[in-house]
């Protein structure tokens, strides 16, 4: 291998994928793990790693326990074909994160990177929807934590610890996950109004509080000000009519139609291609100043959840610096973005030292080599 | 330890330093009381900087020490250590802040769970339900990731905690996550809900509360056998609906309830399932009807509907009462609390069954059908010579079923000391030392509730090699991360 040249390994069975990271690791070398390959910049610029290891060939679909609502999945599984799968036995994994070109996007990518979209309001994110994992550790040790069953207790949640570590603690090989019952019927109601996002703000939030139970909820200030409620079950045409009078008293020219074409508009929105893209974890109260931030060429809210994709079409370390001082104190993480922007700017914000040296003793106990990802995540880690 | 109680009295004072050994014995079980120990000292801190003050003076003598909630758990996870020092926690019971815009509440940890949901009531509540609600606490539930009845569809305690202030065994106090979700950084919330008291402290926690259901309906189904109940859950279940709750009670737990609350479930009945739905109101009223017909066409002798609240109530007591009411059954018995893929039910149940012939003794089982979680209660008598033994050896036969199935040795009550040795069958030698990299992370020394959920002690290694510091962080450029 000439210097400077990636290494690319594709292992097709566990024990092949942990040998290949133990070597790398063995060798001083920097490992990337790379799944779709959709979101591979995220995280601090590094130099680019000495080996990469894929997971394109792991990539099964292992069990699908219709009746127990519960599937397990190789890391290398797209999302899609994995949602495919599931939907011939009328269920799905609840989560929507952008697809990423070609819908290339693996389970296993978008667990490490903690990636979520609009189902997030009622199922949560990747985090609550792992029930067991498997891991290859840089010292070639495979590890499972967790089970197979959608409760249980023993041992510690090491799926939750490497679900968001961009590859940093070690690889994902398997997990087991919950799936939900795909709804027969679904009814979404949108609002929309120009201008200032007060209104839609407020509607977005009153929903939030109401009784009603979406399914996904979002405020999104794209040409438009937004607000979009799915309502799934046999209900939801009446749920979905009860929105829209809501949205409707509150000023808001409202709908009520199927909305798959508006959902996957919102997915997209999420991650606009050749975008600065900001993820904002920040609360409920902040939804309206989260849709009327400056330079926001489009903006998506989970409105429930205080979390908010903001993009940027020009962006700049200015852009994104504005857009900090502008939501402040809520910490946010620069996703995409030019690498040149990426060099300058502080990708992950703020964050408390403490909380920084308890992640670099996580980091150390699980590879204390150093060889994962190192330097992408949060405090250089 | 003269020293380390005198310095113990300075922060604390010395009527909340409790040493006189009779006191002490207040403190020598959880709710589990086949296992007692009696600490050195029991010290109750009145707010997060007296804990933090506790932990540092633990680890300037080099003592462990346990943090104790309620005393609930059911697992022996609060069991002191006898050389060591008991954290009792019940009077950090604060309600820091209400923010019901943003539906979070921030608490300290010895505040109950049901506090909690009063707490945001009446347009809010704080799903996860442990029968014990009235008495556990906040720092419990976030320490065993406590469940409930309603957990098939709201999901556990993990899935409501958004931030913790932690104690560390070495003194350190540290924020991780907050109100806000998907903070940067690792999820050392989710790492830490569920880790038993072997990691820290947690001395302020904020959790997520979700609006109130707009309606609730509440039914009982008779049986003649748990099969065709159990088959009744998994058409509910293929049927796409999600129940708030998806109970089942088998024939001697009816019959001990039943003597106990008088809640009007025949006597004769070889099984009960209860059903809950909740959500929008036209949403429950479209899925009851059809939960009602597969009842009856699973066989149910007699569907008894909630017409208001007090008859809700009124299913819902025996249920809640059937742990309790085992002691008219049985003069000990032993919980177990193991899971399965809920698709194999009918065979783990047989296999109780017959291991319940093999062992002569009685056991009842009730259980949250929709999760797969078993409560089976194994019947005993301590003061039959060979009973004890005989019970623990069929309890661990029933672990054992439940691996065997695909499931798993606790859903809810946690590992602790209890279940500890029952570890190996779930995770191999890889994942146990997996398992002990966190625990190490948080606290090398393992000062921390020691004994517990691993199988066998294991010591922290010193990390081979320094920190391999990022060239970005060398420069200096990481301070700004
Ligand atoms: C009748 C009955 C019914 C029950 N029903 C259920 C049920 O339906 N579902 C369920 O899940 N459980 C149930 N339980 C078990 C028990 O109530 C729960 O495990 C509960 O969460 C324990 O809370 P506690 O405050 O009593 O904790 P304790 O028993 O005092 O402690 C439990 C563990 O938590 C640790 N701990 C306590 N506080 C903290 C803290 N602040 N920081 C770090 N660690 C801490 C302790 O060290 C210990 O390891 C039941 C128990 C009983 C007796």
């Amino acid at each position: 291998m000439a210097y400077g040249a990636m290494m690319v390994v594709s292992p097709s069975s566990y024990e092949e994928a942990a040998a290949a990271l133990r070597e790398a690791s063995a060798s001083g070398k920097r490992v990337r793990f790379r799944g779709g390959g959709t979101k591979l910049d995220w995280g601090n610029p590094v130099p680019d790693p000495e080996v990469e290891i894929s997971t394109s060939r792991l990539d099964r679909i292992i069990d699908h326990n219709a009746g127990d609502l519960t599937a397990v999945v190789q890391a290398g599984v797209p999302l899609r074909r994995l949602q495919d799968a599931l939907a011939e036995r009328g269920q799905m994994l609840a989560l929507d994160p952008p697809p990423g070109a070609d819908d290339a996007a693996t389970v296993g990518g978008i667990l490490a990177a903690g990636d979520s979209g609009p189902l997030r309001h009622s199922y949560g994110g990747p985090r609550d929807l792992v029930l067991g994992m498997t891991v290859a550790l840089s010292d070639g040790t495979i590890a499972r934590s967790g089970g197979r069953v959608i409760k249980n207790v023993a041992g510690y949640d090491l799926a939750k610890l490497f679900t968001g570590s961009l590859g940093t603690l070690g690889m994902i090989l398997e997990v087991a996950v919950r799936l939900h019952p795909l709804p027969r019927r679904t009814a979404t109601a949108i609002g929309e109004c120009d201008g200032d996002p007060g209104p839609v703000a407020r509607v977005a939030s009153e929903l939030a509080h109401l009784p009603l139970e979406a399914e996904r909820l979002d405020a999104a200030a794209l040409s438009a000000g937004r607000v979009q409620a799915q309502f799934a079950g046999a209900a939801a045409d009446e749920r979905a009519v009860e929105a829209a009078e809501v949205m409707r008293r509150a000023g808001l020219a409202a709908t009520v139609e199927d909305g798959e074409g508006m959902w996957a508009a919102v997915r997209s929105a999420q991650r606009p291609a050749g975008s600065l893209v900001l993820r904002v974890s920040g609360l409920q109260r902040q939804l309206e100043a989260q849709l009327g931030v400056a330079g926001g060429s489009s903006i998506v809210a989970r409105a429930a959840s205080g979390l908010a994709w903001i993009a940027v079409s020009e962006g700049s370390v200015e852009a994104v610096e504005s857009i900090r001082r502008e939501l402040s104190p809520s910490p946010s993480v620069v996703l995409d973005a030019p690498r040149e922007v990426r060099e300058k700017v502080s990708v992950w914000g703020e964050v408390t030292r403490p909380a920084v040296s308890l992640m670099r003793n996580v980091k150390s106990r699980f590879d204390p080599a150093g060889a994962c990802n190192p330097g992408v995540f949060v405090g250089g880690i | 330890m003269p020293d380390l109680t005198s310095e113990l009295r300075r922060i604390c004072g010395d009527d909340r330093v409790v040493t006189h050994p009779q006191a002490l014995r207040t403190y020598e079980s959880d709710g589990l009381l086949q296992y007692r120990a009696v600490p050195r000292i029991a010290v109750l801190p009145d707010d997060a900087e007296e804990v933090r003050r506790i932990v540092t003076a633990c680890r300037d003598a080099g003592v462990p020490w346990v943090a104790r909630g309620a005393g609930s758990g059911l697992s022996g996870g609060a069991l002191p250590v006898e050389e060591g020092v008991l954290i009792v926690l019940t009077r950090l019971r604060r309600i820091l802040e209400v923010d019901l815009l943003d539906q979070r509440v921030v608490v300290e940890p010895g505040v109950t769970n049901l506090a909690v949901s009063h707490a945001v009531a009446p347009t809010h509540f704080f799903p996860p339900d442990p029968s014990s609600q009235i008495v556990c606490s906040i720092g419990g539930n976030v320490a065993e990731n406590s469940g409930g009845a309603h957990c098939f569809k709201y999901g556990f305690t993990t899935n409501y905690v958004t931030g913790l202030q932690l104690v560390l065994a070495d003194g350190e106090v540290v924020d991780v996550g907050g109100k806000e979700l998907d903070v940067p950084g690792y999820d050392l919330v989710g790492a830490f809900v569920g880790s038993e008291g072997t990691l820290g402290v947690a001395t302020r926690i904020t959790l997520r509360v979700v609006p109130r259901p707009e309606a609730t309906r509440t039914l009982v189904a008779f049986f003649d056998h748990t099969s065709e109940a159990g088959q009744a859950v998994s058409d509910i279940v293929g049927a796409g609906l999600v129940p708030g709750a998806l109970e089942i009670m088998d024939r001697l737990s009816i019959e001990a309830a039943e003597g106990a609350v008088h809640a009007g479930y025949p006597n004769d009945a070889g099984a009960a399932l209860i059903v809950e739905l909740d959500g929008a109101r036209a949403e429950c009223d479209a899925a009851f009807g059809d939960v009602v017909s597969i009842c009856e066409r699973n066989g149910a002798a007699g569907v008894r509907i909630a017409e208001d609240e007090a008859e809700r109530e009124l299913i819902w007591r025996a249920r809640k009462a059937a742990f309790a009411a085992m002691g008219r059954l049985s003069p000990n018995y032993y919980v177990q609390d193991g899971v399965i893929p809920r698709t194999r039910l009918p065979e783990v149940l047989e296999r109780i069954d017959a291991l319940s012939r093999e062992h002569r003794l009685r056991v009842a089982n009730v259980f949250h059908a929709g999760d797969g979680n078993l409560h089976p209660l194994v019947c005993y008598d301590a003061a039959v010579p060979g009973e004890p033994e005989r019970a623990e050896e069929l309890a661990g036969l029933i672990v054992a079923a439940c691996v065997e199935a695909g499931g798993s040795i606790t859903g809810e009550h946690g590992v602790g000391v209890d279940k500890k040795r029952y570890m190996p069958q779930m995770f191999g030698e890889g994942d146990l030392e997996a398992f002990q990299r966190l625990r190490c992370a948080f606290d090398p020394a393992g000062l921390a509730n020691p004994g517990k959920v691993m199988p066998t002690p294991r010591l922290c290694g010193e990390v081979p090699g320094p920190y391999r510091q990022h060239p970005l962080e060398a420069a200096g450029v990481a301070e700004r991360f």
